[in-house]
């Protein structure tokens, strides 16, 4: 069950090397097939940014949403978007992140019960501290319909 | 603006899920093993989301150019499962002389909305 406590967390900063071999592998994955994604200095495909995971993962407390104590059985991915301040990275961009937990809002479900919403902003920025994009993550959580 | 054609993608094979979670790295196991579907009360693994998020703004990107996308969204209506195929279609919903706003729809072969999406790119 969501702990609503987690408000206002944020993890600890981590780095994120985009790399030219994982662009092509998230492409093919996805059929994402312009010419831009190819070669040596490919750009990433816009949700190629979810890869924060693999880097986010290896730096303890790095990533705030396991504080979120969401249910895995009543608990799922909702919304998700990504921003781009710019022209997204190509390959050879380092990017500096960290997340936090932006907000939990409820919802009065249409069949009865609450929905409990959770936002996740991750911010990556370049070396000058630029910011280069924001994934907004929404998780959302069912409560038990009421008998 | 002009749109690409919708695009068909599927039916959706274990492997293009197993594929696209060792790209991404979301190795929920919700997605590939049967039997914790199962356990989870699911008829079968899931579909991942983010894999059909994935495609449905490849179909824009594809045309237009990653490197003019400022934004993209996507909201989870239904669940896919394996052996779902996809239409994956959008219609201009904003557009000035800085950029352009597309609303994308994900429907599978029931016709019934999957997914729904948005994406901006600079003119």
């Amino acid at each position: 069950m969501v702990d609503k406590s987690c408000v206002g967390a944020e993890g600890t900063p981590f780095e994120m090397a985009v790399e030219a071999g994982k662009i092509h592998e998230f492409a093919r994955a996805v059929g994402a097939e312009h010419k831009d994604h190819k070669g040596r200095n490919p750009v990433i495909p816009p949700t190629f940014l979810t890869t924060q995971f693999f880097w986010e993962e290896r730096v303890e407390g790095a990533n705030p949403w396991h504080l979120v104590q969401m249910s895995q059985e009543r608990g799922m991915h909702a919304e998700q978007e990504y921003i781009f301040f710019g022209p997204p990275p190509r390959a050879g961009t380092r990017l500096y992140c960290s997340s936090r937990i932006e907000k939990v809002t409820e919802k009065e479900g249409r069949r009865g019960g609450t929905l409990v919403f959770v936002k996740m902003i991750t911010e990556f920025r370049d070396e000058a501290g630029e910011l280069v994009a924001e994934a907004h993550m929404t998780g959302v959580e069912a409560t038990q319909v009421p008998t | 603006m002009i749109l690409p054609d919708p695009k068909t993608v599927g039916p959706i094979s274990r492997t293009d899920i197993v594929r696209y979670q060792g790209a991404s790295g979301d190795f929920n196991p919700v997605h590939h093993d049967e039997e914790f579907a199962r356990t989870a009360g699911l008829p079968a693994p899931l579909g991942v989301g983010m894999l059909h998020a994935g495609m449905m703004t490849a179909w824009a990107t594809d045309h237009f150019g990653p490197e003019r996308v400022r934004l993209v969204g996507v909201r989870w209506k239904k669940p896919v499962w394996p052996g779902d195929t996809l239409v994956i279609s959008g219609e201009v919903v904003d557009e000035n002389h800085e950029q352009f706003t597309i609303a994308i729809r994900a429907v599978n072969q029931d016709d019934v909305l999957v997914a729904e999406g948005w994406t901006t790119f600079v003119t």
